[in-house]
Order: structure tokens, then sequence, then C-alpha cells
């Protein structure tokens, strides 16, 4: 298929970028995403333009890099999928197809598709961990008691890779989503419980100290996760951010 | 809890609970005007106790024009906090694949509230403190002493169709805000999913329920009158 591309241009952060047209030919719709901007930046570098530059590492949906907003959704229009594996079979022969950076003031542009995500991994740094000894003394697993419950739901909020995805979606660039899977993923195990109170304080200081924006429960964030982290990770980081308050 | 009011999630609470708490006095303030439907008598009645009880006039009325002042003063700062935190908007963003219209647009809903509320105080509430404060009338009767005066000044309103107007959209207006708002309150505060559907469900009725009657009871009054 034949198709326009309208894509974000910046050369660096300092630049203030603008919207340039292409146009791409023979797109089999059998391609991913990436391999279609593939094709246009052999076609760049061929009549010696600057190649678009877009993060990407994995291409398997896992590692959380590809971070395109494309026709007005983060990682475009399929559900539960990165942009690496959004495929081209979503788009029609003719379409014009918008691609930007993700937007928010914390995840400011570096060029062109590539935005800093560096406040997510400040947020990690400031709780996201357990601390525990590695050093020839692990315990065996299942000497701790979970219920498969609580197991599943940490593991469902351990899906989360990170992406900004939320960011993206969401009108106020809040990242509560983010945030609440990655204090859901703690709070649900007896292995969290040791730092929780520290853990949900200093993230959520982080966060706001990144400049997000403040949830309203849109839930555009859930819709356009490509992992499909629930709200209710929202909900517990709330119960568990007033309780840690409340404990001092 | 030093700054847990001035975290973003602190903040979140202290929005759900002023909203807890508007759910509250409008459900009162709605089972008292739908007296009036059926017996002007008991709604004169309920008018002239809260009109004239201390608890209501020194107690709760002061609470509810701070909670309604502190929600949309809020809703402002956070509408501006959140605004802010986009600063290069995108060239095309399809809302509307991921979320509902209500919600991406509280603040306009809020802000018609709020152009309503300020119609609804020049309507009744300065009549009201006139009355009983500047005039010192508390007795609560028509100037010719023949009964109640709540239910003839409320029929009088509702003769003017360009003001039953004015409340029919404001309530359609307030219905959309809740349609969101309310469960949003529940979420904010953190409910658990098991929990949040059946919170859902009540907050979708209330929504469209409670606004409903409001616009029933303009409606009733205005073409009984005729
Ligand atoms: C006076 C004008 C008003 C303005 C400007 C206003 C503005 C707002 C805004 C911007 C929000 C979104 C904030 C958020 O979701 O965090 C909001 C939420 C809400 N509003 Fe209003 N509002 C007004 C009046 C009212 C009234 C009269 C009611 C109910 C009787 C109401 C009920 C709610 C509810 C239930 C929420 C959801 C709270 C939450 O998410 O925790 N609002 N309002
Ligand atoms: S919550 Fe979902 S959208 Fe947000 S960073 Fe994690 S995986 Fe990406
Ligand atoms: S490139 Fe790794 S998730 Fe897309």
């Amino acid at each position: 298929m034949n198709l326009t591309l309208k894509i974000w241009r910046q050369s660096n952060a300092q630049a203030t970028g603008k919207m340039v047209d292409y146009k791409v030919t023979e797109i089999s719709e059998h391609m991913s995403f990436l391999e279609m901007m593939d094709v246009l930046n052999e076609q760049l570098i061929n009549s010696g333009e600057e190649p678009v530059a877009f993060d990407h590492d994995c291409r398997e949906g896992i590692c959380g890099m590809c971070s395109m907003f494309i026709n007005g959704e983060a990682h475009g229009p399929d559900r539960g999928v990165t942009t690496c594996q959004l495929h081209m079979r979503m788009f029609k022969d003719g379409d014009t197809i918008t691609i930007e950076p993700f937007r928010a003031k914390a995840f400011p542009v570096i060029k062109d598709l590539v935005v800093d995500r560096g406040a997510f991994d400040r947020i990690q740094h400031a709780g996201g961990y357990i601390s525990v000894n590695t050093s020839g003394n692990t315990q065996d697993a299942n000497g701790t008691p979970i219920s498969k419950h609580a197991a599943d739901e940490a593991m469902d909020a351990a899906t989360c890779i990170g992406c900004g995805a939320c960011v993206a979606s969401c009108k106020n660039a809040s990242a509560m989503l983010f945030v609440g899977a990655k204090v859901s993923q703690y709070a649900l195990l007896p292995q969290g419980q040791v730092e929780a109170v520290d853990r949900v304080k200093n993230m959520v200081a982080q966060m706001d100290l990144e400049g997000f924006g403040n949830c309203t429960n849109t839930g555009a964030c859930e819709v356009e996760c490509p992992k499909g982290i629930s709200l209710e990770n929202i909900a517990r980081m709330n119960r568990e951010f007033l309780s840690a308050n409340v404990k001092g | 809890m030093s700054g847990f009011f001035k975290s973003s999630i602190g903040r979140k609470y202290a929005m759900a609970l002023s909203a807890f708490f508007l759910m509250f006095f409008l459900l009162q303030h709605f089972a008292i005007n739908i007296l009036s439907v059926f017996s002007p008598d008991a709604f004169n009645e309920a008018s002239h106790f809260m009109g004239t009880f201390w608890a209501v006039q020194y107690v709760l009325q002061p609470v509810l024009i701070f909670g309604v002042i502190y929600h949309f003063v809020m809703g402002f700062i956070l509408e501006a906090k959140n605004r802010s935190a986009r600063v290069k908007k995108y060239a095309k963003n399809n809302g509307a694949a991921n979320s509902s219209w209500m919600s991406r647009n509280m603040i306009y809903s809020g802000l018609a509230i709020l152009a309503f509320l300020v119609l609804h105080f020049i309507d009744f509430w300065l009549p009201e403190i006139n009355t009983k404060f500047i005039d010192g009338d508390m007795t609560g009767l028509l100037p010719n002493g023949e009964g109640f005066r709540y239910y003839e000044e409320l029929a009088h309103k509702f003769e003017n169709p360009l003001r039953v107007g004015a409340y029919v959209i404001a309530f359609i207006f307030l219905s959309l805000h809740l349609m969101h708002g309310f469960s949003s309150a529940f979420q904010s505060a953190g409910a658990t999913s098991m929990r949040k559907e059946k919170l859902q469900l009540f907050a979708k009725v209330y929504s469209i329920l409670l606004p409903l009657g409001f616009i029933f009871i303009a409606l009733f009054h205005h073409f009984n009158h005729h």
C-alpha cells in the first residue's frame, strides 16, 4: 500500500520542530510499523536526507523502548500492543498517518520521535525495589506462602514495561498508572511490606517533582496501555499512600 | 500527615471528599424540593426548618459554602496544573478512542454549573438573606401573614420560561459532570474492584436520576401555574 506520513521532525532538544510530510510506497500489510519506518529511513538515507530518529530495542513488545503517538493514540490504533508490534494491516492504502513523539513536560523531546523517559527511572530509584541480601543465603521462594490471587495481581502489575504510553495518552500527562503498577507489584507481596511506607511516599514525591499531571480518572491510560495494566493499581496506590501517611 | 494535602494523591482524596459531601447535599436538597410537588405544606414546613434552625444556618451552611468553593477552586487549580504538564499539544489527538467526553470536559461542565450557581444564588439565596437578616423577618410568613411564603416564592420563580430553560440546561450539565465525577470519586478514594462495580452502578443511576428529578420539579411548577 501507499501512504502519506506526517512526522514530527526536531533536530535536537532545543530546536522548535515541525510536522513534515513524506510518502512511502509498496508497504506490505504484514510489516510492523517500525519496519515501515525502516523503509522510510532507507529512502531518506538514499536521497541524502537525515533519517527519522525513533526509539526501539527488542521489537517484540517487551523492552518498552518504542514510543510513537500514531493517529492520535499512543502505540497507534490497535489494543494491547506496542508500536513495534503494531502491524500495517491496521491501515488502508492511501491513508495519511500522523506520527508524533510522546508528549509531556516530564518527557522532553531529544530528537524527532525520541523522548527522554528518565523521569520514570528516577521514580523507580526513589523506591521501586526491595532490599534483599543475595550473597549466598537466599531463601527458597516456596518458604514464603503467597495467595494465588495476590501472586496473580502482583504479576499483572509487574508486566508494566515502563513505555510511558499511559503518560502520553493521559490528557493530564499523569504517570499514575505506571507508578500505581510499580507500587502494587510490591504492595501485594510479603517481601514488599518492609519498605512499604517509604516506598509509596518517596515514589509519589518523585512523581510530583518530575512535573507529571494529576490523575482525573479518565481511564485513557488503561485503554492505551500495551500490557493492559488496570486502573485498579491506581486505586491501590491511593490506599497505600493514605495508609503510609497515616502511619507517619 | 505533613504534606499529604500538597501531594497529587492527597489532593485527589480531598477532591473526592468534597465531591461526596456535595453528592450528599444534593440528595438532601432534592428530598426537600420534591415535597413541593406533592405537598406545599410539607415543603413549607421543611423550608422553614432548614431556613431557621441554628445548626443548619450556622454550621451546615458555612460548611456547604466552604465545600462548594473548595471544590471549584481546587478544580481550577488542578486543571491549570494538568494543562501545564503538557506544554506542547499533539497535532492529532484521538481522545474519543480511549475516554468519555464527560471525563475530558469536567472543567466545562463545571463552569456551566458555576454559572448556574451564580443565578441560583441571585434567585433564592440573596432574597432569603435579605428577608431574614437585612429586613429581620424570621417568621417565614407571606407579607399578608396568611401562611408560609416559601412555596409561593418557588412557584412564582418558575413562571418565567427563560429561567426554567436555564435550569434545565444547567441540570443537563450537572448530569454530565456527575456521570464521570461520581464514579471517579470512588476510584480516587481507592475503592477496590469488587465493590467498585456496584458503587459505579449506583453512581450512574444517581447521576442520571437526580438531575432528571430536579428538571421534573422545575417543569412541574412551570406548567402547573398556567
Ligand atoms: C461550581 C462549579 C464546579 C466546578 C468548576 C467543578 C469542577 C470540577 C473539576 C474540574 C473536576 C475534576 C477534578 C478531578 O476529577 O480530579 C470536578 C470533579 C467532580 N465534581 Fe465538580 N465542579 C463544580 C461543581 C460541582 C457540583 C455542584 C458537584 C455536585 C453536586 C460536583 C461534583 C463533582 C464530582 C463528584 C467530581 C469528581 C471528584 C473526583 O474525581 O474525586 N461538582 N469538578
Ligand atoms: S502502565 Fe502500561 S502504558 Fe504505562 S508505562 Fe507501564 S506498560 Fe506502559
Ligand atoms: S521495541 Fe521493545 S517493546 Fe517495542
